[in-house]
């Protein structure tokens, strides 16, 4: 039990004085990505090896969470950032081991296992050159990749818990004051003044109060919030316990996605060491201050990440929100004053505390403080989770941080905002990304997923995407959104089946603005936005699919057809053999032809083609 | 259906019979029989002093519960953004013709349940694929084939 912070530093100084033994330390990255990309058997090869050599006493093999760059996974980071691996065991799983021995023995550097630029030309050996990486200001992040989240005595080696410690000795009204001054908006999409809602949590009358952390990250293409409690789960709960204090909660509740399997086992096991060691329960610090955590599962709905639904899911029904004109921070879960907060929000709270909120308040822009946590994804190079100050450009990020557009395809544009968001072209590549920018576009910063699209990407499909997805995911309790956008995404799938007729634009606009007023939540009132930005921005495409029933971007499958140009075609073979219902013929080395007849669109052809010969119109 | 009722009050006792912990205790029951048979839902409602239409209403509500017996092995084809703008939509016709059934499906062998998922939250591998909680990144249509293999034939 940890009563002083005599104690908590006792065993920081503990730990780092057993981990000096260690004269190698290897971090294999076994966050969700690298996992299914064959991190675990990696480390079971490199431990094999180190048993056999008898480095076992020297050498540190540690298990991380997320390192962020999972295009090139599995990754592995020896010592403090000396050598990023990427692709480790990709080509040949005992090769590769044997190359990270070697760097283990004597230091030498596998060439093949570093990262390079496209063209080959650059190698990088420590992940603090790779662009990726140098471009990032990691805050929430700072830990993950370097800690195993499974050992609560290294969180406390790197100053964990010391927030805690921190806050307890200060009156809560402060606390609120510095979360307040440090101008943290809410993670989760809203971007509400964090302090604001926990001086309104605190005034609020009626006992017990509750605080939240909404894991629920539903948003499609976003995994953030995942990462970070899979990566480092006491720093949420460390943000969770300071929360607790300064709204005067001695319950929390962490409820996370049911599909993050992994995030709830870290979670409830960093819940049950943080109580073994006394900083969960009652008491803590010595202080008179209680506090503990429960964890709940959500079920699959999307819904449940709107606070309402979300409390409603807690309390055992089903997660259908109501209208917000009683706020949450008043009556909230079973009724009584609830604060809920986004993981990522929840994160950011210690290092406020730690630092200082004049430093946290020193990064970002002036209306949008501190960094945020995107996850790039969608046609760019590097994919993965990148934290960057408020204000960066959207340009920074996909080409600089992201490499670009993989391929030779050109940008088309960003998703932002998950279906509460929309899509941004190129011409505005050049905004700061911050709440205020991204909302003026008629999109959002929503939780941070950031889907990039190329040419071969169609904006009409897109809005029909997100358009299906609301209509699976509205819960039915009111109208506008049940009825609403069930009727927008008939028209769209109409347009992209080739039965769009002239009016259809003006009448999703008007729709989408009943839609919008009328909703009863934001998952309704903001359904729209994917529709109305895609209008907005590529009005014509939706045009060309009206009046002359083509694709542009040859997704929309009743408008495509995908031709062989003989002339090109070389007769590889390659397209007859990738095809998914074999409908391509032809001799080796003569031109094929694909069957209309059986052809189902899928564009594998066109996609595997190496000599352009595939076309569609 | 004769339901395990030891079982059913092991997982009811293990939540404190608290019923805000419905959902959790659905989803443990799925986990042992792979669907939520009916009687499970009215044992637990009986127990915990609810309604059976309250029961009901939160069985039908969360995706990630299903009423109908599912397959020995789940397929879960992601269909998030990223997926979908990565092919998903072409995995997942791959599976249904590969194991010919339709999405939400089981095989006449009761081998597999074809399902999809909104977003699996590994959006940088997409397509992804998961079977049986094992994760399977960057799938094209060519490697369908493969990772049905690993867990069975569909017929």
């Amino acid at each position: 039990m940890i009563v002083s912070i005599g104690q908590l530093d006792g065993i920081a100084a503990e730990y780092k004085q057993k981990s000096r033994v260690y004269s190698k330390i290897v971090k294999i990255c076994c966050g969700t990505g690298c996992v299914s990309s064959g991190a675990l058997k990696v480390h079971e090869k490199l431990s094999e090896f180190i048993k056999a050599e008898n480095l076992s006493d020297k050498v540190l093999l540690k298990k991380t969470g997320c390192h962020g760059l999972c295009e090139r996974g599995p990754i592995i980071v020896f010592g403090d950032d000396e050598i990023l691996y990427q692709t480790v065991g990709k080509r040949n799983l005992e090769d590769d081991a044997r190359l990270l021995l070697k760097t283990i023995q004597d230091g030498t550097i596998a060439e093949n296992l570093l990262y390079k630029d496209d063209d080959k030309a650059k190698r990088y050996v420590s992940p603090r050159d790779i662009p990726f990486y140098a471009g990032q200001t990691r805050i929430v992040l700072s830990q993950n990749g370097i800690i195993d989240p499974e050992d609560i005595e290294e969180y406390i080696s790197l100053g964990g818990y010391q927030a805690v410690h921190k806050a307890l000795k200060a009156d809560p009204m402060e606390i609120i004051d510095w979360i307040e001054k440090s101008g943290l908006r809410g993670r989760g999409g809203g971007g509400f003044p964090t302090g604001t809602k926990w001086r309104s949590c605190r005034d609020a009358s009626g006992e017990p109060r509750y605080v939240i952390a909404n894991g629920d990250e539903g948003d499609p293409g976003a995994f953030m919030d995942r990462s970070l409690m899979e990566g480092n789960p006491h720093a949420v709960i460390e943000g969770m316990i300071i929360g607790g204090y300064a709204v005067g909660s001695s319950q929390g509740f962490i409820y996370v996605r049911d599909e993050y399997p992994l995030a709830v086992q870290r979670l409830l096991m960093a819940i049950d060491k943080a109580r073994e060691y006394g900083l969960l329960g009652s008491n803590i610090f010595n202080s008179g201050f209680n506090f503990d955590i429960k964890i709940f599962r959500g079920g699959g709905a999307f819904v449940c990440g709107e606070s309402t639904a979300l409390m409603s899911s807690i309390e055992g029904k089903t997660g259908e929100p109501r209208a917000k004109y009683i706020h949450t921070v008043e009556k909230g879960l079973w009724d009584k004053p609830s604060n809920l907060n986004n993981v990522e929000t929840w994160a950011c709270v210690p290092h406020i505390i730690n630092k200082g909120w004049e430093w946290f308040g020193s990064i970002g822009t002036p209306q949008s403080k501190g960094t945020k946590v995107f996850s790039l994804v969608g046609k760019v190079k590097n994919t993965g989770l990148v934290e960057v100050p408020m204000g960066i450009t959207l340009n920074e990020i996909i080409f600089k941080l992201g490499g670009g557009i993989h391929g030779s395809r050109k940008f088309k544009a960003v998703q932002t905002g998950g279906p509460s968001g929309g899509c941004i072209p190129g011409e505005y590549l050049a905004m700061p990304v911050d709440f205020d920018s991204l909302t003026k576009l008629g999109s959002m910063m929503g939780s941070g997923g950031m889907i990039v699209m190329d040419e071969r990407d169609c904006m009409v499909d897109v809005a029909r995407y997100f358009l299906k997805f609301l209509v699976d995911e509205s819960c039915g309790k009111c109208t506008p959104c049940r009825e609403g956008v069930r009727r927008m995404f008939e028209i769209v799938d109409n347009i992209c089946s080739g039965n769009g007729s002239k009016g259809d634009v003006e009448h999703l606009e008007e729709l989408a603005r009943a839609i919008q007023l009328g909703s009863l939540c934001a998952l309704g009132q903001s359904a729209p936005n994917p529709v109305l930005s895609t209008i907005k921005y590529f009005r014509d495409e939706y045009n060309v699919h009206i009046e002359q029933k083509k694709c542009p971007a040859g997704v929309c499958k009743a408008l495509t057809t995908f031709i062989i140009d003989p002339e090109k075609c070389t007769g590889c073979m390659r397209c007859a053999s990738e095809c998914p219902v074999t409908c391509i013929s032809g001799e080796k080395k003569k031109a094929h032809t694909i069957d209309q007849s059986k052809c189902i669109k899928c564009g594998t052809c066109y996609d595997v083609c190496k000599f352009d010969a595939v076309k569609y119109e | 259906m004769e339901v395990d009722t030891a079982a059913i009050n092991t997982i009811i006792d293990k939540y404190g019979k608290d019923k805000s912990y419905l959902l959790a205790m659905f989803q443990d029951v799925q986990r042992q029989y792979r669907y939520l048979p009916k009687e499970a839902i009215q044992y637990i409602c009986d127990r915990l002093h609810i309604p059976f239409s309250k029961g009901y209403e939160v069985a039908t509500f969360y995706s990630s519960l299903s009423l109908t017996p599912r397959g020995k092995h789940i397929v879960h084809v992601c269909l998030g953004t990223a997926c979908h703008l990565r092919g998903g939509p072409n995995i997942l016709d791959s599976f249904e013709r590969a194991l010919n059934i339709k999405r939400g499906g089981t095989t006449e062998n009761g081998l597999f349940t074809l399902e999809s998922v909104n977003c699996l939250g590994a959006c940088a591998l997409a397509p992804l694929v998961r079977v049986d909680g094992h994760d399977y990144g960057k799938t094209t249509p060519g490697s369908v084939k493969k990772i049905i293999k690993e867990y069975g034939e569909p017929t």
